[in-house]
């Protein structure tokens, strides 16, 4: 019997389409669990970061995407400042959070903010916000 | 670098609104200083965040249209809040290495560019050019051993290839300038580390868990007044204050305050325009007590 091993077929389609939205390699990634250990969120997370990780290298990007990780990662870079293999993954989450709402649309319509919030909150606040969680 | 021309200065929205004390106060430390700041005309938002997938070009061309008004105005651009800093000075990097994308955004937004600016953060001009022995020399209300809590957030430190002046890891510029300052900056861990950011539209949960285990080592530290120069920054910590109060027993509220202000104030600025009683924490009673605000 002859046995065929092609790219395309190790590499699933939605997989691709993440490490070309990120511009990162996430099969770098030997999950040394780092950027989980200095996450400052990690307590809310339903995964951690590094299962996320894990989750597009094995090609299950559909359970990344129903994660509640990717919209609570704030990007303030601190696991893309350590991992040793030099993968950038806050831009694997925003790649995750821009496929979720190329989907089903935006994850926070602006409509729904309380206004007395929106008195309060910084301007950087609601408009990081609006890039982050409006498509 | 006494009595040079003025500075181009970008403010940004928030600078404009919420946080119009740390405009106000930036200003005067500069005045103060023999180098007024100039604010750049007709600038527009820089989008608060900086896009992190490769194809978002368009969320690049709000700050490229700020560095192509700055570039007209001169080689550099100053600028106050860490997140504008971070998004402009990133998107000029992008701009200056990357050819392909430069001459993408420059058609979009009809306009000429070859990323021949450099976007400074006050903090680095007023420690690296100024100087702290210039910051000494003018002190009318020395900090007199305050204790203060020096707190640089992610948008100043990463990723530090592209924004950084300083250590990532080890941050020093902001402590050694409010030393110059007359100020005792304690040491505490988690002075590099997010305060929650813009998470808090979406869940105070998670602002919470992030501003806590900074307030909480900061609390620990003694610290009688924290200092940032970040707007979002100061509203994460100055407003968990309360809910973090209510879980902790030992808990011990202390005010946030942008490092200018507390500059200002020890150049012999009179505070006003700081908006001090929009803080949560009410920073005034410490300040009268320090003999840096009228009583």
């Amino acid at each position: 019997m002859k046995v065929t091993l092609l790219p395309e077929g190790l590499r699933p389609a939605l997989q691709q389409r993440v490490e070309e939205a990120s511009g990162q390699n996430v099969l770098a990634c030997y999950q040394c669990g780092k950027c989980s250990a200095g996450c400052p969120v990690a307590g809310v997370m339903d995964l951690l970061p590094n299962q996320v990780i894990r989750l597009v290298q094995l090609g299950l990007v559909e359970e990344a995407l129903t994660s509640q990780t990717i919209w609570y990662c704030a990007a303030c870079l601190t696991c893309a400042a350590r991992c040793p293999k030099g993968v950038d993954l806050p831009r694997v989450m925003e790649a995750l959070r821009e496929l979720a709402m190329e989907r089903s649309g935006d994850h926070l319509p602006p409509d729904r903010l309380p206004a007395e919030a929106l008195a309060e909150w910084p301007q950087q606040a609601v408009i990081g916000g609006f890039r982050k969680y409006t498509w | 670098m006494q009595n040079m021309e003025a500075l181009p200065y970008f403010p940004g929205c928030t600078l404009k609104q919420r946080a119009a004390g740390f405009d106000r106060s930036a200003r005067d430390v500069f005045s103060a200083l023999g180098s007024p700041l100039a604010e750049l005309p007709g600038w527009n938002c820089c989008g608060a965040t900086f896009p992190l997938t490769v194809e978002n070009l368009l969320d690049l061309t709000g700050p490229a249209r700020i560095l192509v008004s700055a570039r007209a105005e001169g080689t550099r651009l100053a600028v106050a809040c860490a997140a504008c800093y971070n998004v402009l000075r990133r998107t000029n990097h992008l701009l200056r290495t990357d050819a392909e994308k430069r001459e993408k955004v420059c058609l979009f937004i009809e306009s000429e560019y070859d990323g021949d600016l450099e976007v400074v953060h006050i903090l680095e001009l007023l420690h690296r050019e100024i100087g702290c022995g210039h910051v000494r020399q003018a002190l009318r209300r020395p900090l007199e051993g305050l204790r203060v809590a020096a707190y640089y957030g992610c948008l100043l430190l990463r990723p530090a290839a592209e924004v950084g002046f300083d250590d990532p890891e080890s941050p020093v510029l902001l402590d050694e300038l409010l030393a110059a300052a007359g100020a005792a900056p304690v040491s505490y861990p988690h002075r590099g580390e997010c305060c929650g950011g813009y998470l808090a539209v979406r869940s105070e949960e998670a602002a919470l868990e992030a501003s806590k285990r900074v307030l909480m080592a900061i609390s620990a530290a003694g610290a009688e007044v924290v200092v940032t120069s970040c707007p979002l920054c100061q509203y994460n910590l100055d407003r968990r204050q309360a809910a973090i109060a209510r879980q902790e027993a030992g808990f011990r509220p202390v005010p946030v305050l942008y490092f200018t202000q507390l500059l200002g104030l020890a150049l012999g600025a009179d505070g006003a325009g700081y908006r001090l009683d929009e803080h949560h924490v009410d920073p005034r009673p410490l300040l009268k007590e320090r003999g840096l605000v009228e009583g």
